[in-house]
């Protein structure tokens, strides 16, 4: 392409995505340039495009691996709407994000030149016919060698076409290069020197071709940040929570989207005195964490919703016998084994009231990886302060998702044994319930004088196996008692946006970037529409109805099933609601509506934003949940 | 658990009190009469005493069934948790208290059917514990329904016409497992036998298994009828290395000089149906222990703040 004066467009934000087959370096190439970015003072947000497979067939729409970096000058909270620059390593893996309506109309495409000459006739008609179906956009195409001028510098493209991308970036949006270079350094350091050098030649290598031949940079402004800041996904910083938290054992089995949690905890717990045991299922992955935590450790399992299908008999006895228990349920597609890699919000009711009997415990979901971390430091204290069992419930997109926040003060405290060995008063009992607080002491093997055996079945004060009509009362109204009191110690959730008008927007959890985007949208048109963001499903935090009650309407927005009115058999009375619009909807006897969508992707804001406008105005039609 | 911790517990040690087998005995077992489970409390409790074991430093774990309440009669901490699961539990108890003594009760439908993945991994990991697997070949507390154990063609409320398959082989299934360390049968109306390997598998390192052919009188009074009766149709093994109670030698003619540490003829053995053997089929004290591998140093509150903090630069923006 002919090279005419380069126009440098100010803009307040950009989003990019990388796309490539699997094992071409999408995500490394992706961490490198979301990392300088967030250094350079930007707001950040990454989300990965992965396949189920570790390295389907190449070349194909399936194949698709890549990285969708949004950023801008303020704090980014979500992964946007539509992406405005595209690198593409082949046609089909392109084709693929086009289908899913990813890349804005006006798109800038960085598109691999190859395919389109290449010698197999069949490769180049699969490339016109792709081009064809994607004609229909305004995308503007620029063919880049990019194969070839990696080839220049490393005998396998494969492992070099991710580092010349990087370069290309880094002058497109004037990242510095010197920030690259350390980040390469960090990434390849345990490899040799001669392969830092080799990915950094590369990268300068992208940073000349595109000078050379691109007529466009974009300048996106940063702010510094004022305070230290660290950036990671929400499974890392689940991890460092845990260690944060003085977890000494996390339990688990590999599930997807949570096994990452229990890489980055097998990494480093040992230096903190504490291990990572994989045992031999999901259930055995419970009943070792709950092992440890009667002994006096804390102790924690990480899995996701088949997961957390299996442990439910084991999460009920942990509850019965009020021993303290964390459990990360980082949720993915569902029902059965559903969509493993991506985004949904359907483990809530499950994580309630998923097991035989009543076994009241505290469900908390973070709505940002900031969230995250400290969630794990909170979902202990509560764990042991209460004995009884703390779900988190994140979700795929936090799960994957990189963001910076401002660095945690640690506290020494958060790290202290939950041990007290000394010797159990004449006389005491296992479960001196308070009988207004149904709080008891915790005994643990080891204290002279406290020796009792725990018992799934129902059980008196004395911990004896008791059949007595008012013995079973008494526990059940103690354990749920717990969760009164704990509820005591809340405040109501915050309303983003004024405390009344036409319609509140009620959220849980990863959702809260993308709905108060979308809310914030619609406000900027004069709107009257307000969201409040809930972290306590169990106990919920206090206050709703009243809350609720400043709104004509109240409707919730989550990733996950719910039936539309008007659909064939589907009316008011057999309609199937979303997860917390069912939960609110009894909590508070408040005629709650619901948008939800379960594309196995995060929620864009512009959908919610359409659905909220929807809403507002009833004449309109309705779009409902197809992926966007 | 922190160094601190223990020394505060070896402080509360109180080696002037001697403790009798009935110290050990919280309350009276609630099993029917002349159900074998007795026995395996008896020795337990001789056991105990012998050890002078302090009460709080112990743990009897269990799962769910006629065996898995004998937690609830002993002077000791205990787990009485869900069926099939006292493995997992027992596991995190050692991994986290390695100073504890884990005992864990569990009977043929509780480990060798609904518990089975467990069990099998649980001999991999070699955990330090003591398992009773007192094999009543029936289920006993849902009322009379076939167990993996059950004998091929006796009769139960799920299989009137006779169990249709021949039974699982606990001590074969076991002595297959990789790491298998400690692997015994006895039985529990031979009680000095029955003491004896007990005393053994509390002092091997590591996981000791143990089968207690266990009798009941209610649902399956006939399946050990033979062997009670007749003595001659029971071989002991024995040797140094195993248990070779004395005293047994009148009553038990057919004796086998075995020695544990041989695989192949434990498994050989374990295989011949032609008479009942007890004693320790396989034993090897030098094989890994999950909890002695997976032993890290204690580090301080302040020093993990430290490290967590020096960790926070990997992700330093």
């Amino acid at each position: 392409m002919a090279k005419t004066k380069t126009k440098i467009t100010e803009t307040p934000e950009h989003t990019v995505e990388i796309i490539t087959n699997s094992g071409e370096g999408a995500q490394k190439c992706a961490q490198i340039f979301g990392q300088t970015c967030a250094k350079m003072g930007n707001g950040v947000w990454t989300v990965e495009i992965i396949p189920a497979e570790i390295e389907p067939p190449h070349h194909t729409v399936t194949s698709t691996s890549g990285n969708i970096i949004r950023f801008g000058t303020d704090k980014i909270t979500n992964w946007g709407d539509q992406s405005k620059l595209a690198i593409a390593f082949n046609e089909q893996v392109l084709l693929s994000r086009h289908r899913l309506e990813s890349l804005d109309d006006n798109c800038i495409i960085l598109q691999e030149s190859m395919w389109a000459t290449h010698e197999d006739e069949l490769v180049r008609k699969e490339y016109e016919k792709a081009m064809e179906e994607m004609s229909s956009r305004n995308y503007r195409v620029i063919s880049v060698p990019i194969e070839e001028e990696t080839l220049k510098i490393v005998d396998n493209p494969s492992h070099g076409k991710n580092m010349f991308a990087l370069g290309m970036l880094a002058e497109i949006y004037q990242r510095e290069v010197s920030i690259i270079e350390k980040q390469i350094a960090h990434i390849f350091r345990f490899k040799s020197q001669k392969v830092v050098d080799l990915n950094i030649e590369l990268v300068k290598s992208g940073v000349a071709w595109a000078r050379e031949h691109l007529d466009f940079q974009f300048h996106i402004p940063s702010v510094p940040a004022e305070e230290e800041r660290i950036v990671m996904n929400g499974n890392q910083a689940c991890a460092l929570g845990a260690i944060a938290a003085g977890m000494e054992m996390c339990a688990m089995y590999p599930i997807t989207p949570a096994t990452s949690v229990s890489h980055e905890l097998a990494e480093v717990i040992e230096n903190y005195g504490g291990i990572v045991h994989q045992a031999e299922d999901e259930i055995a992955a419970a009943g070792v964490a709950i092992g440890a935590s009667y002994s006096g450790k804390v102790a924690m399992t990480v899995t996701s919703g088949p997961g957390m299908a299996l442990k439910t008999e084991f999460l009920a006895l942990a509850i019965m016998v009020e021993v303290p228990l964390v459990v990360l349920d980082v949720q993915r597609g569902g029902p059965s084994t559903g969509l493993p890699t991506k985004v949904e919000q359907s483990d809530l009711l499950s994580s309630l009231y998923g097991q035989p009997g009543d076994a009241p415990r505290v469900v908390i979901a973070p709505r940002s990886i900031e969230e995250c971390f400290h969630s794990m430091v909170t979902a202990r204290r509560i764990a042991e302060t209460f004995r009884t069992v703390v779900i988190v419930l994140t979700d795929a997109n936090l799960a994957t998702g990189v963001q910076q926040f401002t660095r945690p003060e640690l506290d020494v405290r958060w790290q202290q044994g939950p041990l007290d060995l000394s010797p159990a008063p004449e006389g005491m009992r296992p479960y001196e319930w308070d009988p207004e607080t149904g709080m008891s002491r915790r005994i643990i093997p080891g204290t002279p004088g406290g020796q009792h055996t725990v018992t799934g079945l129902a059980h008196d004060e004395e911990s004896l196996v008791s059949y007595h009509p008012s013995s079973n009362e008494l526990g059940m109204r103690m354990r749920s008692r717990k969760l009164a009191v704990f509820q005591s110690t809340l405040i109501p959730p915050e309303v983003h946006g004024d405390e009344e008008g036409e319609l509140l927007v009620v959220g849980w959890g990863s959702t809260q970037g993308a709905i108060e985007e979308a809310v914030d949208r619609a406000r900027a048109e004069g709107r009257k529409v307000s969201t409040c963001q809930l972290t306590f499903l169990s106990p919920l935090e206090p206050g709703l109805k009243e809350i609720f009650g400043k709104f004509d309407k109240v409707m919730t927005v989550e990733i996950n099933y719910s039936d539309t009115v008007g659909d064939p058999y589907i009316t008011e009375e057999t309609r199937r609601f979303g997860q917390l619009a069912w939960l609110l909807r009894a909590h508070t006897l408040v005629d709650i509506d619901c948008w939800t969508s379960c594309p196995g992707q995060p929620l864009r804001p512009k959908d919610i934003y359409r659905n909220i406008i929807a809403k507002l105005e009833p004449l309109q039609v309705v779009e409902t949940g197809e992926a966007s | 658990m922190s160094s601190l911790a223990i020394s505060l517990l070896d402080l509360q040690a109180d080696s002037t009190v001697c403790l009798e087998a009935e110290d050990y005995q919280k309350r009276a077992g609630k099993w029917c009469a002349g159900c074998g489970d007795f026995g395996a409390l008896n020795a337990v409790k001789r056991l105990l005493a012998k050890e002078q074991l302090q009460p709080e430093r112990m743990v009897f774990v269990s799962g769910i069934g006629c065996s898995s309440r004998f937690p609830h009669y002993v002077n000791a901490y205990g787990f009485h948790g869900i069926h099939g699961r006292a493995l997992p539990l027992a596991t995190g108890i050692k991994l986290a208290r390695p100073e504890l003594d884990v005992f864990v009760v569990t009977g043929d439908g509780d480990c060798i059917s609904i518990g089975a993945g467990h069990w099998i991994h649980a001999i991999r990991y070699n955990t330090d514990m003591v398992v009773m697997m007192l094999d009543n070949n029936i289920y006993g507390l849902t009322k009379n329904q076939t167990s993996p154990t059950t004998p091929q063609g006796y009769a139960s409320m799920t299989s009137p016409h006779g169990a249709q398959l021949p039974a699982l082989d606990p001590l074969q299934a076991t002595l297959g497992v990789s790491n298998a360390s400690f692997v015994a049968q006895t039985a529990d109306w031979v009680p000095a036998h029955l003491y004896a390997t007990l005393q053994a598998a509390y002092e091997h390192p590591g996981f000791s298994f143990i089968r207690v052919l266990q009798r009941c009188p209610k649902f399956t009074p006939d399946i050990f009828e033979q062997q009670v009766k007749n003595p001659d149709t029971t071989e002991l093994l024995v040797h140094e290395d195993g248990v070779d109670p004395p005293g047994l030698d009148k009553l038990f003619k057919a004796r086998r000089i075995h020695n544990p540490k041989n695989l192949d003829d434990a498994r050989s053995l374990a295989r011949r149906s032609d008479m009942v053997r007890l004693g320790v089929f396989f034993r090897d004290d030098s094989l890994p222990v999950y909890d002695e591998v997976r032993a890290v140093p204690p580090v301080t509150p302040r020093e993990k703040v430290n490290r967590l903090n020096k960790e926070f630069e990997r992700y330093a923006v």
